[in-house]
């Protein structure tokens, strides 16, 4: 009896031990699972177009989160970025007839490679300058998007983008896209996950905190704040080009400086350093204008509202706040009499 | 290893001069630190220790002079390229990574051989699996030997003062590095803890490893080291086995004051 019981024991350790050192691969395949039936029951067109919308803000939140959460740097730019993605993958599709997934690598490099430029020197800032010089920054790249228009197309902007093709295959619809968008924020996801777990990830949680003691451990902290910069613009030069081929046009005014600090909110009410959180503030942020409906108009002070409200309640972002609270809760009801000498790491993914 | 010079020296400081202003912190100071063994450097405080073990580990730019490290000289290098020749340090005020969990810090101490692809990094290749999981090992037997194992999930914040001292040690030692600095690694604590730190290092020490230690607490310094400098005013003052410094009058009266010797 006993014999078997620990047997049974041993399996039920294997098991555990097993989901635990795969636990990003299998929450992937988990989300995955829940996210593949969604358009079936969710038919509604308009309704799918949201969740499209999310899934791209939810790659530019995920490599903002890396930057300021992880990496514990400010940008008030990423719009930027973004912005550079889209009209890159724009030009480069209608103007010069290139295809989708050339004109995104394309696009996506030379963004790379201009967040490499810019982060070499501006990277020597923090705190309050690095908001501002990344700030300044999205001010330059919008004016530039409004004022050539031989390139830009000026305020107007570019229509005609195709959609998103592989191998010949568009994405048209609303359907096929959902599933583009999504693959691709799953794999943003499983990459941010990835790096998070790793000792590069370690060196930009220990330069956040403290970049002596960092560097003390030999973590060279100036090319690991260069190198995460340049990531996350990819991710947002990405999340841009999908944004092209999927909204078919692209003007200035969704890359202004609003646009930067919603992302920045997204990344705050999902929790800093948090990425799954970081989606779950890509949800709220873009469904919220939907459900305001008639006080539309006051959808600034509403926003602003829920920010202070959420900061104040739950400084660590939404997603871990509930956790959180949740385990305390559960913490307090089981374990009567004894000491719960788990504290919760913050920085668990 | 092989191209060490003779005598076993590792580091050889000649000349060390570094100035605030027009304070001088440290004035041609010389200084060997020999392997496997224990260095202490004292002197009362503002002597300059601490900018000396600033300087070595690349914090600061000394003004002159050189330092030599297994034949290579530090000054000028960066800091995180002297911790990758493998000088690893504690701090006198604690610099522990408070909102990473204790094993997560321990980890940061092994950055050197984490590797530092983004690409790998990504993808999490299973080289990568197979190296994370043998710096987890690596982490968690150096948890157990400094007394921290069942804290290992704590955040590092949450630790007593004498637990984030030993944790510091913890960081400095997981990576085996050819040279330890430890900057006063028992101030603050209380007796009991200083003996267990204390034990900790002789243990280290017996085990191979090359300290260089700054400590007040004299106890300590008398039965861990195997030589002893005494800085006072940014100059080197004595230096010789531990039994010789305590009896050099130039010492005593550095750290008592001139009277009590001419009296």
């Amino acid at each position: 009896m006993s014999h078997r019981r620990r047997g049974i024991m041993m399996k039920l350790r294997t098991v555990l031990s097993f989901v635990f050192r795969h636990r990003t691969g299998l929450s992937v395949i988990g989300s995955s699972v829940v996210l593949l039936p969604v358009p079936l029951i969710l038919s509604n067109p308009w309704k799918l177009g949201i969740l499209n919308l999310i899934a791209i803000h939810a790659i530019v939140v995920l490599g903002l989160n890396l930057f300021i959460g992880y990496a514990g740097q400010i940008s008030l730019g990423h719009a930027a970025f973004f912005g550079l993605g889209a009209y890159g993958s724009a030009i480069l599709t209608t103007t010069f007839g290139m295809a989708p997934i050339a004109a995104m690598t394309l696009t996506a490099g030379g963004v790379g490679l201009a967040a490499l430029g810019i982060g070499i020197p501006v990277l020597r800032l923090s705190g309050h300058y690095l908001a501002m010089a990344t700030l300044g920054f999205n001010i330059v790249v919008h004016n530039i998007l409004i004022q050539w228009d031989r390139v830009t197309g000026g305020p107007s902007g570019l229509s005609g983008v195709p959609s998103f093709a592989l191998f010949g295959l568009p994405f048209q619809g609303e359907l096929r896209q959902y599933y583009l968008l999504w693959g691709a924020a799953l794999i943003a996801l499983t990459f941010s996950l990835n790096l998070v777990r790793s000792g590069v990830g370690r060196g930009l949680a220990a330069l956040a905190e403290d970049e002596v003691a960092a560097a003390a451990m030999g973590v060279d902290v100036r090319r690991g704040k260069i190198v995460i910069f340049t990531v996350s613009a990819v991710f947002a030069a990405i999340g841009g080009s999908l944004f092209a081929h999927y909204m078919g046009t692209v003007t200035p005014d969704t890359f202004g400086i609003f646009a930067s600090i919603d992302f920045l909110i997204m990344a705050v009410i999902g929790g800093l350093g948090s990425l799954w959180g970081s989606l779950g503030g890509a949800v709220l942020v873009t469904v919220l204008p939907h459900l305001l409906g008639p006080l539309e108009d006051f959808k600034d002070i509403i926003y602003g509202l829920i920010v202070v409200a959420i900061l104040l309640l739950f400084p660590g972002g939404l997603l871990a706040g509930i956790v959180g609270r949740a385990k305390s809760r559960l913490a307090r009801a089981g374990e009567n009499g004894r000491m719960n000498d788990q504290i919760p790491m913050t920085k668990s993914q | 290893m092989s191209d060490a010079p003779p005598n076993g020296i590792i580091l050889q400081a000649a000349g060390l001069t570094k100035h605030f202003g027009g304070v001088p912190a440290l004035h041609e100071v010389g200084f060997i630190a020999r392997k496997g063994q224990v260095t202490a450097l004292i002197g009362p405080n503002g002597a300059g220790k601490t900018t000396f073990i600033n300087c070595l580990t690349g914090l600061l730019r000394p003004d002159g002079g050189s330092m030599v490290f297994d034949g290579r000289e530090l000054s000028g290098l960066p800091p995180q390229r002297i911790a990758r020749l493998g000088i690893a340090r504690t701090f006198q005020n604690l610099r522990l990574f408070t909102r990473l969990s204790v094993l997560d810090n321990v980890l940061c101490g092994l950055s050197r051989t984490a590797g530092d692809s983004f690409l790998q990094a990504f993808l999490r290749t299973s080289s990568l699996r197979h190296r994370e999981r043998r710096l987890r090992l690596a982490a968690l037997e150096a948890l157990d030997t400094f007394g921290l194992a069942e804290r290992a999930h704590w955040l590092a914040g949450a630790l007593s003062y004498g637990e984030k001292k030993r944790l510091e040690l913890a960081r400095a030692f997981v990576s085996a590095p050819r040279l330890i600095l430890l900057d006063e690694p028992v101030a603050g604590l209380n007796a009991d803890e200083t003996e267990r730190v204390g034990a900790l290092i002789r243990q280290m020490q017996r085990s191979g490893a090359t300290l260089i230690l700054v400590e007040h607490d004299m106890d300590l310094v008398m039965s861990a080291s195997d030589h002893v400098v005494v800085l006072d005013g940014g100059r080197r003052i004595a230096g010789g086995p531990p039994g010789d410094v305590r009896r050099n009058p130039l010492v005593l009266e550095a750290y008592l004051g001139k009277i009590s010797v001419t009296a």
